[in-house]
């Protein structure tokens, strides 16, 4: 377990009144909602950034917004921190607790509420899985868009939390494009609701500040979300090149062009050669790069946009061309792509990069970033969303080596500050976290930082919501 | 009197100086859509309109970084040049406003000003990727960037964004832009009422064909647009664009299956292009009077219901756009804020934002929709957070 990254103390006046705080939580909600035993608490120490881990003081598990506002207005007067959860798949700690904290789990706010395709909106709760939303309007010909790869399993709510990407926001944009209101509990347990099934927001965008704000500002319960018509078909193209300079400068010549694909996905060498063994999606493996184009729409438009991106890729001297001819062919093309996390976690331990450049500094981190990578004696896979410049290094390590994890975090950071460096920002759809908050001030300045955790005061005074992630520990409002 | 600062560091020192003095400002772009929100209290204006220029632009990365007081008329010629444009399509609010002047890229932000595109493509604010403001303390801060993905810390962006001058003195902005596309075509389906014209877009907006603009144009104020040119009676209008053959692929389809509600007009490239850009600016009501215009928004499906329970009881003519959320209102005397506001609660929920009225009736009608106590006692606290003495814009928003 890593020890580099630190948590806030714990409040002794919290933990003090373990016992009283249990008992109190006990009579506000349903016996099967509330978790204390020391063993039952164990799943809950930690989300997908598993370096770090802390026992909370109790996870609660409530079924409605009702139960989420007695439990706030309960923390809140008591200074007791709360740690929203969704699925627990933040790759940044955003869901890790302390040990003065009750975890506040929206996993059994499950249900999709309602489904309203006159006005292309769905009323889910937070709880609510990203797949299952498409998965119950696909049926009608619709679907959400955001599409991370861990839409399986994560929630709405910890994707409105770190305003979720994936694959396909080239063209559809991220959470925040495509969330139209939310409910939402206040820090002292009031309810209120921003936005809904009409657009733009009366007054300030609270609900545009809410989202990504890591579960700082309040608890969200429920979401109205938009829902797309699905495309009459969609077919993603792999593309190999000799060399990552090679695609990178492919992916700004498609842009450049004026077409704009669904999704293109970068894979070096590594990556390709993990996720084929992994996922047999038949990868070609004498290639440098590769990227995988999706395009949509008719049988005909499909056909000519894909000879567009064809005829730019042939300037840059691409080696393997493959179309598929199937559903299932596409479908395996993306099983590779996604499991890329999954598949590298069966080699080594990994941290997952999360920067976003500049599409013209593709190459130049890039190169950069192996450089780094070599110095510190590591292995690096990259694998992103090459479309939008969000980059995903994943540095392998051997966890039981306390140095070669010092050795793989440290490298991180210098990739994520290469980042800044270059234009673009420390993360782009993981979120701060723990993981980068103490480089926020490589991005920001004073000013900026103090002005952002202003905002924050504005909704949680004592910062009691989620107190550890996104700013660091020094140069605070609060004690 | 009006504070035009040339650079940052000025306009830095002008806030700095008036937050010490406790002098209120009204912030500015280019004037032509200052008179929206409510009448502002203030002893000196502060324009951006010192601040212009294009700062950087890669067309290949579809960004472009211009200095907030950049007229619109420049950034939009030098997109075009290079084939781009801004996908959520700002309208020009000096036809309804009877406002004079260049508008400018900050006030198009700090209004999150959209247009017709915006139910599909995201309003200003979608497109918005970074700013740099000053701050009621006189800070300059930077949010956002340039890239379009980006989680680190709380987007002020977005809360920048339509803050209409009261959060910050915005002195430069970066935005996401996209291809012009190749072909533009509209259906114009003939004869629907508003409850038909609803389902008709609803349909529309659930096929398969991309529709990028779903508006409903009633027969008072069809004959209004494009030069009358639009056939009789009354016209729901759908917009395709993209490449060309897949355009007319997707045009196809969508006539097929809209025939069986009425009969179908196809406008081309340039009757299309001028349709929507008269949408956009709101054609109709650019009539030179002081007739109270309201901008509604609603859910879809709640925009006709709205229009006629107001019917019966005040003059309003109306028209569509937003596949039916988005209702342009005019009232032939009284504004009825308080019966149009009720209305909007009774079907759901939305919000109306008076843009036009005399100044007795501006004087005693709040501009934006009330917020509840809650969201209002939060939105004071951020706004204190960013402008502590509370000197930019006061009373504009209410507060």
């Amino acid at each position: 377990m890593s020890e580099a990254i630190r948590f806030l103390p714990p409040r002794p006046a919290v933990l003090s009144r373990r016992a009283a705080i249990i008992a109190d939580l006990t009579d506000l909600l349903p016996a099967d909602c509330l978790v204390h035993e020391p063993r039952e608490l164990v799943p809950f120490e930690t989300d997908a950034f598993i370096s770090y881990r802390r026992l909370p003081l109790a996870v609660v598990l409530p079924r409605t917004t009702a139960q989420v506002a007695a439990v706030m207005r309960y923390c809140h007067r008591y200074g007791i921190p709360v740690v929203p959860r969704g699925a627990g798949t933040s790759l940044s700690g955003g869901a890790i607790p302390q040990e003065d904290a009750v975890v506040l789990g929206l996993s059994r706010m499950s249900r999709i509420l309602e489904v309203d395709y006159a006005n292309r909106t769905a009323i889910v709760q937070a709880g609510v899985t990203n797949l299952s939303i498409s998965e119950t309007v696909g049926v009608d010909g619709f679907f959400y868009a955001p599409d991370p790869s861990s839409q399986l399993a994560c929630t709405i709510g910890g994707n409105i939390g770190m305003n979720s990407g994936g694959a396909h926001c080239l063209k559809y944009g991220v959470t925040t494009n495509n969330l139209l209101g939310v409910k939402m509990v206040l820090v002292d347990g009031t309810v209120i609701e921003l936005g809904g099934k009409h657009l733009d927001a009366a007054g300030y965008d609270l609900l545009g500040l809410v989202c990504g704000s890591e579960g700082q500002l309040g608890i969200v319960t429920e979401a109205a979300v938009r829902l797309i018509a699905k495309p009459e078909g969609a077919r993603p193209v792999l593309f190999g090149f000799e060399t990552s300079e090679a695609a990178g400068a492919c992916v700004a010549d498609i842009i450049g062009a004026g077409i704009i694909p669904v999704a293109i996905e970068f894979m070096d060498k590594p990556a390709i050669e993990i996720c084929e063994a992994f996922a047999q999606a038949g990868y070609p493996l004498d290639v440098g790069a590769l990227l995988i184009v999706e395009v949509e729409g008719s049988e005909a438009e499909m056909d000519t946009m894909l000879a567009g991106i064809v005829e730019i890729a042939r300037r840059h001297d691409v080696k393997t061309v493959r179309e598929c001819q199937s559903a299932m062919e596409a479908a395996l093309i993306w099983k590779g792509r996604k499991s890329a996390f999954g598949a590298t976690g069966r080699i080594a331990d990994y941290i997952c990069m999360d920067g976003t450049v500049p599409l013209g500094k593709l190459s130049y981190v890039l190169n950069k970033t192996s450089e780094i990578i070599e110095r510190f004696g590591l292995r690096v896979a990259n694998v992103f969303h090459a479309g939008d410049g969000n980059m995903h290094p994943l540095i392998l390590f051997n966890a039981n080596d306390p140095e070669d994890a010092a050795r793989a975090e440290e490298a991180g950071n210098e990739i994520l500050k290469l980042c800044v460096d270059a234009g673009g920002c420390l993360t782009g759809e993981h979120g701060v976290g723990i993981e980068k908050r103490d480089l926020m001030r490589h991005q920001y300045s004073d000013a900026e930082l103090a002005q952002q955790m202003a905002v924050r005061s504005a909704f949680d005074e004592d910062w009691i919501l989620n107190p550890s992630k996104v700013f660091p520990l020094e140069g605070r409002p609060v004690a | 009197m009006t504070l035009i600062p040339h650079n940052e560091t000025d306009a830095v020192y002008v806030v700095r100086n008036a937050a010490a003095q406790g002098t209120r400002l009204a912030l500015c772009g280019g004037n032509t859509r200052s008179g929206f929100g409510n009448p502002v209290s203030s002893d000196e204006m502060l324009s951006a309109r010192g601040l212009s220029g294009i700062v950087d632009y890669e067309p290949a990365e579809m960004v472009m970084t211009a200095k907030a007081g950049t007229s619109v008329a420049e950034i939009e010629a030098v997109l075009a040049a290079n084939r781009q444009m801004m996908a959520f399509e700002p309208m020009d609010h000096r036809g309804i406003m009877g406002t004079t002047g260049e508008p400018t890229i900050g006030g198009v932000f700090a209004a999150n000003v959209s247009g017709p595109r915006r139910f599909v493509a995201g309003a200003a604010r979608d497109s918005l990727l970074g700013i740099r403001f000053i701050n009621g303390k006189g800070e300059a801060i930077r949010a956002g960037g340039r890239v379009m993905k980006n989680v680190t810390g709380l987007d002020l962006v977005k809360l920048l964004a339509g803050s209409h001058g009261t959060l910050g003195f915005l002195t430069e902005v970066t935005f996401r832009v996209l291809p012009v596309p190749q072909a533009v075509e509209t259906i114009v389906i003939s004869g629907l009422d508003d409850a038909a014209a609803a389902k008709a877009m609803a349909a529309a907006m659930a096929l398969p064909v991309e529709v990028s603009g779903a508006a409903h144009l009633p027969q008072t104020v069809r004959d209004r647009f494009i030069g009358g040119a639009l056939p009789e009676g009354e016209a729901t209008v759908l917009r395709l664009e993209g490449l060309l053959a897949s355009v007319s692929v997707r045009a196809e389809k969508l006539a097929a299956v809209m025939e069986a509600l009425g009969p179908i007009t196809r406008l081309g490239m340039e009757e299309s292009q001028k349709l929507w850009h008269e949408i956009r600016d709101v054609h109709p009501y650019a009539d030179g009077t002081q007739k109270p215009l309201w901008h509604v928004s609603v859910a879809p499906s709640a925009g006709h219901q709205l229009v006629a329970a107001l019917r019966l009881e005040a003059g309003v003519d109306a028209f569509y756009d937003w596949q039916g959320g988005l209702i342009w209102m005019r009232m032939e005397a009284d504004p009825e804020a308080e019966l149009l506001r009720r209305y909007i609660r009774a079907l759901g929920g939305g919000h109306a934002t008076l843009m036009r009225a005399s100044d007795a009736v501006r004087a005693e009608t709040p501009a934006f929709e009330p917020l509840p106590d809650a969201v209002a006692a939060l939105s004071a606290r951020v706004k204190q957070k960013l402008d502590p003495a509370g000197i930019f814009s006061a009373g504009k928003m209410g507060w």
